[in-house]
This record gives structure tokens, sequence and C-alpha cells, in this order.
């Protein structure tokens, strides 16, 4: 089963694709541009369409998706945990 | 092999201009706001009659009101359109609408309300709408090449899952397209922000860049001179937000899967402008769905492709609306909306290949006549595009 795809093997988030993700589940995810298959466990519940984080990342970092620039980290973010609103924001407007 | 070729056709209704439609309708089109009752009293009289109210039309001027006749009139010659009926306060605009849409060939009148009353005009009107309807009902279908068809795309209630499976369907589907000579069509200008240099360096020429990029500053220059915050309460909208989008740049990011991995920029229009040569065009746009929609409609183009999903609702009264998407959850709950689910992308069930040509089949099906959902469930938003107070 796929619990969540990346577009790009850079991306540091990826969007869970399934309901009922909760903290502490083995999650398998799917590298769409590459076809291959990568392991993280969910640290907390994350609702389908949602975003999980791939890797550690600090205030001020940017955010890959697509392999690109979405947004910078405005709170710290650790693997395996929500990616959303409360610790991205866009860098426009 | 795609479902479709050069060979492939759907069966249209050839207008007197040589376009073809996918839809026979008979509208009456009310010129302004104050018009709309008449409007909507002739379609209740006139089985077969659709009218099309609105809200604007009175003291609009320059660069607004140019954009207002445009969409007006480009949704009356729409290929999708048999017949007119036009409906204004006075009869001076009521006439430019009538002789934009005349262009065409196709049948249209106007009637003007002052000094003649609701009752005298809807009796009037009413008789011509009828003689065009059972004129139209006449209309037989023919068989055209696919190339002959125009197809444009806007996605709304965006998700996550639009950038992973909806959004690519369209655009695979408009990858197969733009080699057979179709019209294609995308746009949503400030959903672009953060994708911006993408959609650039997929410009055909540097004339077209040059266009989409003074396009693309003039919609930010907007934002920034009217804005009072991030726009975070906006743009992602709270549904997409509900839905996993975090920032406009992975809502726009996203939103650019629809033009594929190789169509090209042909060329780029203004809001409501009729393109000159096939390929796949940007449009200068509103990206709210029904503003874009009605917009495309305008510029001509016969059926829409519509990803979506939180699960947008939209139709169009004259453009057949598909609604394609990939969030199994949305699909499940909203399944009367969908017309095409994807969702079996993000499984890897089936493969992108796979989910441009399901697109393709309902495409042909639609445009041979059947029904979209959002038709059935009658969805006819006509929402023009404003861009400044009235005079």
């Amino acid at each position: 089963m796929i619990h969540f795809v990346l577009h790009d093997a850079r991306d540091t988030v990826a969007v869970v694709v399934v309901e009922g993700v909760k903290a502490g589940m083995a999650m398998t995810g799917w590298i769409m541009d590459e076809d291959k298959t990568i392991q993280v466990q969910a640290r907390q519940d994350i609702p389908i369409g949602h975003k999980v984080a791939l890797k550690d990342m600090a205030v001020g970092d940017t955010v890959l998706k697509y392999g690109i620039d979405m947004g910078k980290v405005v709170a710290p973010i650790k693997t395996g945990e929500h990616a959303h609103v409360q610790n991205i924001k866009t860098k426009r407007w | 092999m795609s479902v479709i070729s050069r060979d492939t056709t759907f069966l249209g209704y050839r207008r007197e201009n040589g376009r073809v439609g996918v839809r026979n309708h008979v509208i009456v089109l009310p010129l302004d706001d104050l018009s709309n009752s008449a409007a909507e009293a002739v379609a209740h009289n006139i089985k077969g009659a659709m009218a099309i109210p609105h809200p604007y039309g009175r003291l609009q001027f320059g660069a607004d009101l140019e954009l207002h006749f445009r969409t007006l009139i480009g949704a009356g010659c729409n290929p999708n359109v048999a017949a007119v009926v036009v409906i204004g306060i006075e009869d001076g605009w009521t006439k430019k609408v009538v002789d934009g849409i005349a262009s065409t060939g196709k049948p249209v009148t106007g009637f003007g309300i002052e000094g003649h009353g609701d009752h005298e005009t809807i009796m009037k009107a009413s008789k011509v709408a009828r003689e065009y309807v059972q004129w139209a009902s006449e209309k037989q279908r023919e068989v055209c090449p696919i190339g002959e068809l125009w197809v444009s795309t806007k996605c709304g209630e965006s998700d996550t899952t639009s950038g992973c499976g909806a959004n690519p369907t369209v655009g695979n589907a408009f990858d197969k397209l733009h080699p057979l000579g179709n019209y294609l069509c995308f746009g949503e200008t400030s959903e672009i922000t953060g994708g911006e240099k993408i959609v650039a360096e997929r410009c055909a020429t540097t004339e077209v860049r040059d266009r989409f990029m003074f396009m693309f500053n003039r919609y930010q220059d907007m934002i920034n001179r009217h804005k009072t915050s991030d726009l975070s309460d906006s743009q992602p909208t709270k549904g997409n937000i509900a839905g996993g989008l975090t920032t406009i740049e992975e809502k726009a990011l996203g939103n650019i899967q629809k033009i594929g991995k190789k169509c090209t920029v042909d060329g780029v229009i203004d809001k409501a402008e009729v393109p000159t040569h096939p390929g796949l065009w940007f449009m200068d746009s509103s990206s709210a769905a029904a503003e874009m929609v009605t917009l495309c409609a305008a510029s001509g183009y016969a059926v829409h492709f519509f990803p979506t999903g939180q699960g947008n609702v939209i139709g169009n009264p004259i453009v057949p609306v598909i609604k394609i998407c990939a969030n199994p959850r949305t699909v499940r709950l909203m399944s009367e909306h969908i017309d095409v689910d994807t969702s079996g992308l993000l499984q890897r069930e089936i493969n992108l290949d796979q989910a441009g040509d399901q697109l393709l089949e309902c495409m042909l099906r639609t445009a041979n006549g059947r029904l979209t959902a959002a038709e059935a469930l009658g969805h006819r938003e006509f929402v023009l595009t404003r861009l400044f107070e009235s005079a």
C-alpha cells in the first residue's frame, strides 16, 4: 500500500494519500518521478492530502516539493511530522 | 497507443462561421442586471431557451466595459450556442452585443426594454426565442476531426491530490491533444505564483515569453497594490488549506501540472480574447473558478477540463465542465460531481497515460452529447470578471 507520494527524490515533504494515518504508523512512500518507494514513520496523525516531513528542518530552511521551492520553514519540523501552515509559510506577497 | 489520434472524430454542430460546437443552446442573454428578469421570463415561456443572468452591465467604463462586451459577445459567439436573444435596458449597448454576435452569422436579435416595459419585451422576445428553439432543434450533429475541438482547463478547490493526480491527468491529455492541432487554454495568473519560471521556460518563442511575463507581472502588481496581508486567507483558500495545501507556491506548482510535460505555450491572450491559431494559450485570468470558466467560454472554448481535489461543484451554462478528481475521499463523498475518477493513480493502480486516456474518452463522450455531472445537476455559473469600480 502507498501511504504517501512525492514527485521528486529531492523533496523534503510528501503528500499522504490514504485516510487514517496515525502517529507511529510505518508508511510506504512512492517517488513518482523515479517509480521507487521509501519508508517513513509517522510522528503525528496526518489527514489525507496533508504533508509529512521527510527530513528534519530548521526555521528559515527552504521546503522542496516537485523538486522546487514551495516556501520557508517558520517552526522546526522533525521527520515524520505533519508539515503544514503551522510550520511552513509562503515566501511571496 | 493513446485512445486518440489524428483520425479520431467526434459529433459536433458546425456553425455558420465554420467553428464546431458540442452543444446546441439557444440562450437569452441579458446585457445588464436590470434585464435578468425579462430574460428569465422568456426562458420560462420557451422550453429549450436558457437565460444566463448576471449582475453587471451598468455604468462600466474603459477596459472594464470593454471586457464586459468582450465576455457577453464571446459567450454568444461560442459555437456551443446556436442562436441568441439579447435583452438590455436600452437599445444602444444592446445593439453592440447583437452586432458582435451577428459577426458569426448565427441568428441573433436584440430587445431594449425602455419605452416598452417588461411585458411587451418578454412577449416579443419570446416569439423570437420560440422560432430559434424550433430552428435549432433541427440542427444535426456531423462528424468532425478531433483537432477542431477547443479545450480549456482550470482547477478548483484544489488540494495536494490535484498536483499529484488530477492535474497531471489533464497535462497528459493536453500533451496528446497538442500535436493534433487543438486549441488549448490555461490561465489563473495569480495561481502561477512560484511556478512562473517554469511556464516562462515552456513558452515557444521569446515574444510569447515576454508577453506571458508582462501578464504575470501586471497581475502581481495588482495584488501588491490592493493586498492587506500575505493573502494567506485567500490564496491558498480555506478549502485548499483544509485539503493540505500550505503556500501559494505549492498550489502553483500543482496547478501548472495541467500543461503537461511536452506542450509548448504558443500564445498569450488577455481575458476573453479569442486565440488566433492552434496550440496551448495562456489567458491572463482570475483564479476564481466560475470567472475563469466563463472567460474560457467567451474565448470560444467548447469543452472544459476541471480537476478538483476537495470537490468544487462548478458548471457553466455554455460549456460542459468535466470534473477530474484523484482524492479518494472526495470521490467517495461527492461522487455525483465527478466525471473522471483518477484516484487509482495515487495507489499505482493505473499510470498517468491510462488516466489521461480515461479523461480523453470522457471528453469524446461529452463532445458527442453525454451530459457532464455539472450539466445533469444544473450548474450554470456564469460570472463576469470586473476590473474596477463603476463610473
